[in-house]
C-alpha cells in the first residue's frame, strides 16, 4: 500500500490506542477517583484553590456553572485586551514588535477566548513574547473551560434527579493541571527534541548560502504549539502555523501534532462512557462521529491525492497529488489528513494552505466545520453532539410510540426550544455573515477588491470559509481572504463570541433542566439510544440539519468550482 | 354503533370538509400552524407577483408559469386544510350520532319547591333540564339526560350508546347508579337526578374538543411544532441568504423560484397533517367507544408503564363459578347435591346461583316445608337453611369446621385434604354441613377469559407491566396471576391499596393507568395518569378519570394504550418522511436555480429533469399532492407492532426514512415527465 496512506492509518490507529486509556483517565479525574498522579497534583490544586479563595466542594447548579465560566472568561478577556494593546512597552519584547490596533486586539482576544484562534496577524511580527504567553495561557483556559463544562453535562446525565452538579472551578483546575498540562509537557518535549525553538531570546541571525544575513524569529514555540494542538485551539506561534518548519519540523513531529489535535476530543467520548457506565452508548456516539469523520477524510484525501485536472491537461505529471500550498515534507495525504482532523475538531491549526486545496478537499474541510461535532472541540464537540442527540431522540422516540425520553428523562417543549435555537444558530451565523459579506462585496467590487485573492466561486468559498471557521470556533482560514480589516475583524469577532457561548449555554441548560426532572427507569418499550439504529438516526439528523442547510451555499462555492474544473 | 363509518371518505363528510378547507384559509386560524402559515404568506406573494406581471413586469418569467406556482401553493394549503377538516368531520359525525339520540326527548320533570319535591310531574324538553333537576322514567322512556338514580331500580337498554344488546340493571345507591342520556328504560321505575349542566356532558365536551373550539395542543404536539418551526426557520435563513449569494455569482433568481424552494424545503407534509393526526387519535378512541376528556390523555396512554386491572370482569369472566361437587365419604352425590341446592336456594350471590346452575336445577322443588333461610353474616361466615328440624350450612372451611367440631363431631381428614387441594389450584372451597356433620365440598373456580394471556404477552412486549387487583387471598391471587400471565398482583385489595400502589409506581417515575367504576375508585382514578371510568360507574368516578368507556369493557385499556402509541408513531414517522423528502427536492430545485447562469452545474441535475421550470414545478407539485396521499395514513394511524422499541425504530426508519428519501426522487421524475409537455 501507498506509504502516504499507511501514514494516515497509523496516525488514526495510534490516536485510538491512546484515547481509550486516556478516556478512562479523564473519566476518573471528573469522577474524583484516585489516580497515581494524585500525589503531585493534590497539593498543586489545593494551592490554586487557596490563592483563588475557592471552596472546591461547593456544589453548583447549572446556572452557577455558567456564571463561573463567563466570569473567568470575561476577566481574562479584559486582561488580554490590555496586554495586546500595550505590548510595545511591556516586558518580554526583544524584537520590539508594536502593539495591536483596537479592532485587531478585539478580534484576537475574542478569537483566543473562544477557542477559535482565528489569526488576522502573524505571530513573529505581530506579538511580543508576553503577548504570545498571554495567548498561550488562553489556550489552556479556553480548553479547560470546555472540558469543565462538559464534565458538568456528564454529571447531569447520571441516572438520578439532581440540581447540584459539581463545582465548576474544581472541574476547571483538574482539566488544566491533570489533563492538559501533563500531555502538553510530553508533546512539547518531543517537539524540542526535534528542533522546535524554546527560548525567550530575540531573533537569531544566520548567513544563507547566498551569503546574505537573514534574521530568524524564535521564542517559546514548543510550549505554545503543544497546547495549541491538544486544546483544539489552533493558534500558531508563526503566521503559517504548523506549515512553518520551526513549528512542525518533520514527518515525526507532524504525526505527533496530528495525534495531539485529535486525542482529547475522542478521549472525551470514552470518558463519557466510563463516567456514566454507558460504554455502549459511548461506542454508538463514537461510531457516528467516526463514520462522519471517515467520509470527510476519504473525500479529502482522495481528492488531494488525485491532483488538479488543469495541471493534468497541461501534460504535467502529478505523482504526489495536488501539491499547491502543501509542504513537501508532509505530502498530499498527510496534509489532507491534517485538514480533516483540524476542521472536524474545531482546532484550526494548519500544516498546509486550505485555500489551495482542490474544490472537493476544501468542501470537506468546510463540511467538517459546518457539522462541528464529528469529535468536535475539547468538551464543546460533545455538547454540539448532545444537541443533535436530543433532536434525534425526539423524532425517533415518537417513531416508537412514546413521548421522547433520553437517559430516563422526558424531553419536552422547553428542551426542544433550546435545542432548536442552538441547531439554528450555526447556519444562521455562517449564512447571514456570508450573505452580508457577499452583499457588501457585490455592491462595490472595486473598493473591496483587496478582500478576495480569487474572485468567482473560489472567492465565495473564501468568505464562506471565514465565517464557517469563526462560527465553528475553528480558526483556520482560506488565507486568500484579506481579513485584517475592521469589517472582518469585528464581524468575525461577533460571530465567534455568539458561536462560542450560546452553544455552551444551550446544552448546559438542557442538561441542567433534564437533570432536575424525574428519572424514569427504562422499560422494553423505551427507545434504546445505544444501538446502531439510533446511531444511524443521529447521523441522519446531523446530515439533514447541518449539511443540508448549507447545500445551496456550497453549490455556489466549491461545487460550482468543481464542476467547472471537470466539465 | 361500533365500527360505523369505516370508510375513510364518506361523500357527505367530504363535502363538508371541502367547504371547511376554504374557510380555514383565514390567516387568523392558520397562524396557529407556523409551517402552513408561511406557505400562505408565500401564496399571497405569488398572487402579487402574478398581478405585477399582468401590470407589465417582465423579469419574473411568464404569467402562466407564475400563476401555476400560485395555484399549486394554494392547493397545498387546501390539501392541508382538507386533512384537518376531514378529521374533524369524521370525529364530529361520530360524536353527533351519539348525541342525536338524546336531543329533544321529553322529560318528566318533578317540580320542586325549594328543596321539597312537589307531587307534580311536568313534561318538559330535555334541553331545559339543569344540573340537580330530578325526573322520573318509566318503561319505554328514553332517559333524557345523564344522571344518577336516587330512587328505584330499572333494566336499561344501553345499545344506543354501547351497541351491546343485553339490557343492564341500574339501581340507586352503590356503584351502578349512573344512567346515560339516550338509553331506554325497559322495566321498572326510577327517579334520576341530573348530573350535568346542559352542553357539559362528556359527549358535549368531546365534540367541542374535536371541533377545535376548545382543542388545545398537547405538550408533545407543542414540542413537535417547535421542531417544525425550527426547521422552517432554518430554511427561511437558507432562502433569504441565497439572494446575496446569487447576486455575487451573477445569478438572478425569480421570486417564484425562491418561494418554491422554500415551500418545498419546509416540512409541509407533517405541518399540514399534524392537527389531523391529533384529531384522528381522539376519533379512534371514540370509535372504540371511549370518550376522552383531552387529547393529552390519549397521548399519555401511549406511554403507560403500569396497568392496573381488576381481576373480576377483566381477567376472569364475571364471578367465581361452582365447577365441582366433592361429597364426603359415606355421602351419596345426590344427597350432597340436594343439600347444596337447598342451602343456595335463597342465596342471591352469583356464587350461590352458580351452584344451582351446576346442579342443573332451575326451579328447585324439593318440597321443603317451614323453611327458614339463614343469611350470611360476617360473624358466622356461613349461610344456609333450616327446615323440618334439619340444619344445612354452607360456608368457608374454618367456619364450618368450627360448627362441626363444636358439636363434638369429627371433621373428616379427607375433606380437609380436598379443601387444601382446591385452594392450591386457585379455587375457592365451600364446605356444606347438615346437622353439624360434613357432607362435602363445593369447588368454585375463576374462569380466566380466553385469549387474555396473549393480550398480556402483547402488553409485555410493549413494555407495559400488568397488575391484577383482587380481593382474593394471596394464594388464590398468585395462582390466577400466574395462569393469566400478569406480572404482579395486589391481593386482598382495599381501595386505598390501589391508591398506594399507584403512588409507589409514580414515585419511581412510571406512568400508571387504571380502570374503575366505584366511588371509592375515584381517588385512585384521579391519581392515575390515565384513569378510565366505566360509563356504568358513579358520577364521582367519571369526574375523576380522564376517559369514560361507554362499553364498560375493562380490557379496553389495552386498546387505549395502542391508540396512544399509534398517535405518537404517526407523528414521528410522518415527520421523518417529510424531512427526508428534502434531499430529493434539493436535487430538483438547486440545479434548476443556477443552471442558466452556471451551465456546468448540469452535473448536479442527477434526475435529468427537463428544464428549470419543469423541475421547480415538479418539486412543488410533488410537495402538494403528497399531502392528500398521506391523509388516509394520518387518519388511520401507523400500525403498531409490539416488536420492541429498537426493531420498531428500524422498521419505521426503513419505511418512512429511506422511503422518504427515495419516493420523491421517483415522484418528481414522473411528474417532470408529465410537466415537460407544457414547460
Amino acid at each position: 500500500m501507498n506509504s502516504e496512506i499507511l501514514g494516515i492509518i497509523a496516525m488514526y490507529g495510534i490516536v485510538l490506542l491512546l484515547a481509550i486509556p486516556l478516556g478512562r483517565y479523564i473519566g476518573k479525574i471528573f469522577n474524583y477517583e484516585n489516580t497515581w498522579l494524585d500525589k503531585v497534583f493534590n497539593p498543586l490544586d489545593r494551592l490554586f484553590f487557596k490563592i483563588g479563595g475557592i471552596n472546591p466542594d461547593r456544589e453548583m447548579t447549572w446556572k452557577q456553572h455558567l456564571m463561573a465560566l463567563l466570569v473567568i472568561n470575561l476577566f481574562w478577556f479584559l486582561l488580554s485586551m490590555f496586554v495586546l494593546t500595550n505590548m510595545e512597552w511591556l516586558p518580554l519584547n526583544p524584537d520590539k514588535n508594536p502593539s495591536m490596533s483596537g479592532d485587531l486586539a478585539f478580534n484576537t482576544s475574542v478569537s483566543f477566548v473562544t477557542n477559535t484562534n482565528l489569526q488576522h496577524y502573524s505571530g513573529e511580527t505581530g506579538l511580543s513574547y508576553l503577548g504570545q504567553l498571554t495567548l498561550m495561557l488562553w489556550q489552556f483556559i479556553s480548553a479547560g473551560c470546555g472540558m469543565a463544562i462538559c464534565a458538568m453535562v456528564f454529571n447531569a446525565m447520571k441516572e438520578r434527579t439532581a440540581t447540584s452538579l459539581g463545582n465548576f472551578y474544581s472541574y476547571f483546575v483538574r482539566s488544566c493541571t491533570r489533563i492538559l498540562l501533563p500531555l502538553s509537557t510530553i508533546v512539547a518535549v518531543i517537539l524540542v527534541v526535534n528542533g522546535t525553538p524554546m527560548t525567550f531570546e530575540g531573533k537569531d541571525s544566520i548567513t544563507t548560502l547566498e551569503g546574505k544575513e537573514q534574521l530568524v524569529s524564535r521564542g517559546p514555540v514548543a510550549a505554545f504549539v503543544a497546547i495549541k494542538q491538544l486544546g483544539t485551539n489552533g493558534g500558531g506561534f508563526y503566521g503559517p502555523n504548523s506549515a512553518h518548519p520551526m513549528e512542525n519540523p518533520n514527518y515525526l513531529t507532524n504525526m505527533v501534532e496530528t495525534i495531539s489535535l485529535f486525542i482529547i476530543p475522542i478521549a472525551m467520548v470514552f470518558a463519557f462512557g466510563y463516567l456514566l457506565k454507558r460504554r455502549k452508548l459511548a461506542l454508538t456516539i463514537y461510531g457516528v462521529m467516526t463514520a462522519g469523520f471517515l467520509m470527510l477524510l476519504m473525500t479529502s484525501v482522495t481528492s488531494e491525492m488525485r491532483g488538479n485536472p488543469l495541471i493534468d491537461r497541461m501534460g504535467i505529471a502529478q505523482s504526489m497529488g495536488s501539491m499547491e500550498g502543501k509542504e513537501v515534507r508532509f505530502g498530499a495525504a498527510a496534509s489532507a489528513n491534517w485538514a480533516t482532523y483540524t476542521t472536524c475538531t474545531s482546532n484550526g491549526s494548519v500544516n498546509a494552505m486550505h485555500d489551495s486545496f482542490t474544490p472537493i478537499g476544501g468542501m470537506a474541510a468546510l463540511l467538517g466545520m459546518m457539522v462541528n461535532c464529528f469529535y468536535g472541540g475539547v468538551g464543546v464537540g460533545f455538547l454540539n453532539f448532545y444537541i443533535f442527540m436530543i433532536l434525534a431522540v425526539f423524532i425517533s422516540g415518537l417513531m416508537v410510540g412514546r413521548t421522547p425520553e433520553f437517559l430516563g428523562k422526558k424531553i419536552e417543549a422547553k428542551e426542544m426550544k433550546i435545542a432548536m435555537i442552538i441547531a439554528l444558530l450555526h447556519p444562521l451565523l455562517i449564512l447571514a455573515g456570508t450573505a452580508i459579506a457577499s452583499h457588501v462585496y457585490t455592491g462595490n467590487p472595486e473598493e473591496y477588491a483587496s478582500w478576495l485573492a480569487n474572485p468567482g466561486y473560489h472567492g465565495f468559498s473564501e468568505m464562506l470559509y471565514e465565517f464557517t471557521s469563526s462560527s465553528a470556533n475553528n480558526g483556520s482560514g482560506f488565507e486568500g481572504l484579506g481579513d485584517n480589516t475592521p469589517f472582518w475583524n469585528i464581524a468575525c469577532g461577533i460571530v465567534m463570541l455568539m458561536a462560542r457561548y450560546l452553544p455552551i449555554i444551550g446544552p448546559v441548560a438542557i442538561a441542567g433542566i433534564l437533570a432536575a426532572k424525574k428519572y424514569v427507569p427504562e422499560s422494553s418499550g423505551t427507545l434504546k439510544t445505544d444501538t446502531a439504529t439510533f446511531g444511524f438516526m443521529a447521523f441522519a439528523v446531523i446530515f439533514i440539519v447541518a449539511a443540508l442547510s448549507f447545500f445551496p451555499a456550497l453549490t455556489l462555492g466549491p461545487i460550482a468550482e468543481y464542476f467547472s474544473l471537470y466539465k | 354503533m361500533k365500527n360505523q363509518n369505516t370508510t375513510l371518505f364518506q361523500p357527505d363528510l367530504v363535502k363538508q370538509a371541502l367547504k371547511q378547507s376554504f374557510v380555514k384559509l383565514n390567516p387568523a386560524s392558520l397562524v396557529k400552524n407556523p409551517v402552513m402559515f408561511t406557505v400562505e404568506i408565500g401564496t399571497v406573494i405569488m398572487l402579487c407577483v402574478c398581478a405585477w406581471i399582468l401590470a407589465g413586469e417582465t423579469s419574473q418569467g411568464s404569467f402562466a408559469y407564475n400563476f401555476t406556482i400560485f395555484l399549486i401553493l394554494l392547493f397545498t394549503l387546501l390539501f392541508a386544510n382538507f386533512a384537518e377538516a376531514i378529521a374533524e368531520a369524521r370525529g364530529k359525525a361520530q360524536a353527533d350520532s351519539l348525541r342525536k339520540t338524546r336531543e329533544e326527548t321529553p322529560a318528566r320533570k318533578i317540580e320542586m319547591l325549594g328543596e321539597i319535591f312537589k307531587d307534580e310531574v311536568k313534561v318538559v324538553p330535555s334541553s331545559t333540564l339543569k344540573k340537580g333537576d330530578v325526573f322520573i322514567c318509566e318503561p319505554g322512556d328514553i332517559i333524557p339526560m345523564d344522571g344518577e338514580i336516587i330512587e328505584g331500580l330499572a333494566t336499561i337498554d344501553e345499545s344506543a350508546i354501547t351497541g351491546e344488546s343485553a339490557p343492564v340493571i341500574r339501581e340507586a345507591g352503590g356503584d351502578k347508579s349512573s344512567v346515560t342520556g339516550g338509553t331506554k328504560v325497559l322495566s321498572d321505575y326510577i327517579k334520576v337526578r341530573v348530573s350535568t349542566e346542559p352542553g357539559e356532558s362528556f359527549l358535549d365536551k368531546m365534540i367541542a374538543l374535536v371541533e377545535g373550539a376548545s382543542r388545545q395542543k398537547t405538550p408533545n404536539e407543542i414540542a413537535l411544532t417547535i421542531l417544525l418551526a425550527g426547521f422552517t426557520l432554518v430554511f427561511i435563513i437558507v432562502c433569504t441568504t441565497l439572494q446575496p449569494f446569487a447576486a455575487y455569482a451573477n445569478v438572478t433568481i425569480t421570486i417564484a423560484s425562491f418561494i418554491s424552494l422554500f415551500v418545498c424545503l419546509i416540512p409541509t407534509t407533517i405541518g399540514g397533517l399534524l392537527s389531523a393526526i391529533g384529531i384522528a387519535g381522539m376519533d379512534r378512541a371514540l370509535r372504540a367507544n371511549v370518550i376522552t376528556k383531552s387529547g393529552k390523555a390519549v397521548e399519555t396512554a401511549g406511554d403507560i408503564d403500569v396497568l392496573l386491572l381488576d381481576k373480576t370482569g377483566t381477567i376472569t369472566i364475571g364471578n367465581r363459578k361452582a365447577t365441582q361437587f366433592w361429597p364426603a365419604e359415606g355421602v351419596t352425590r345426590e344427597e350432597f347435591v340436594k343439600a347444596s341446592v337447598l342451602s343456595s336456594v335463597a342465596d342471591e350471590t352469583p356464587e350461590g346461583k352458580s351452584i344451582l346452575e351446576l346442579a342443573g336445577v332451575i326451579n328447585p322443588d324439593y318440597n321443603v316445608k317451614g323453611a327458614t333461610f339463614i343469611k350470611f353474616t360476617a360473624e358466622t361466615r356461613s349461610s344456609g337453611i333450616d327446615y323440618e328440624g334439619n340444619r344445612i350450612r354452607k360456608g368457608a372451611y374454618d367456619a364450618i369446621k368450627n360448627i362441626v367440631e363444636k358439636a363434638g363431631n369429627n371433621f373428616s381428614k379427607a375433606i380437609t385434604q380436598k379443601v387444601e387441594e382446591i385452594s392450591g389450584n386457585g379455587g375457592t372451597p365451600l364446605v356444606v354441613s347438615e346437622n353439624e356433620k360434613v357432607l362435602g365440598v363445593i369447588e368454585l373456580q375463576d374462569i380466566i377469559k380466553t385469549g387474555i394471556a396473549e393480550r398480556f404477552e402483547r402488553l409485555r412486549k410493549m413494555g407495559v407491566k400488568t397488575v391484577m387487583v383482587t380481593g382474593d387471598n394471596p394464594l388464590t391471587a398468585k395462582f390466577i396471576a400466574e395462569k393469566a400471565g400478569v406480572d404482579d398482583f395486589i391481593a386482598e385489595a382495599k381501595p386505598e391499596d390501589k391508591m398506594n400502589y399507584i403512588k409507589a409506581e409514580q414515585q419511581q417515575g412510571k406512568l400508571v393507568a387504571m380502570m374503575g367504576d366505584g366511588t371509592n375508585d375515584a381517588p385512585a382514578l384521579a391519581q392515575a395518569d390515565v384513569g378510565v371510568a366505566m360509563n356504568s360507574g358513579t358520577q364521582a368516578a367519571k369526574e375523576a378519570g380522564n376517559m369514560v368507556d361507554l362499553d364498560n369493557d375493562p380490557t379496553k385499556l389495552i386498546e387505549i394504550v395502542e391508540i396512544g402509541k399509534q398517535l405518537l408513531m404517526t407523528r414521528g414517522t410522518l415527520t421523518t418522511f417529510s424531512i427526508a423528502n428534502d434531499v430529493a427536492k434539493y436535487f430538483a430545485i438547486i440545479p434548476a436555480l443556477f443552471i442558466m447562469a452556471i451551465p456546468s452545474l448540469q452535473g448536479l441535475n442527477i434526475m435529468r429533469l427537463h428544464s428549470p421550470e419543469s423541475a421547480i414545478l415538479s418539486a412543488v407539485i410533488f410537495n402538494a399532492i403528497i399531502i392528500p396521499f398521506l391523509i388516509p395514513l394520518a387518519l388511520k394511524g401507523v400500525a403498531y407492532k409490539p416488536i420492541g422499541a429498537s426493531a420498531l425504530l428500524r422498521r419505521n426508519l426503513f419505511i418512512y426514512g429511506l422511503g422518504g428519501v427515495i419516493v420523491p426522487f421517483i415522484g418528481i421524475k414522473l411528474i417532470d415527465m408529465l410537466v415537460s409537455v407544457f414547460f
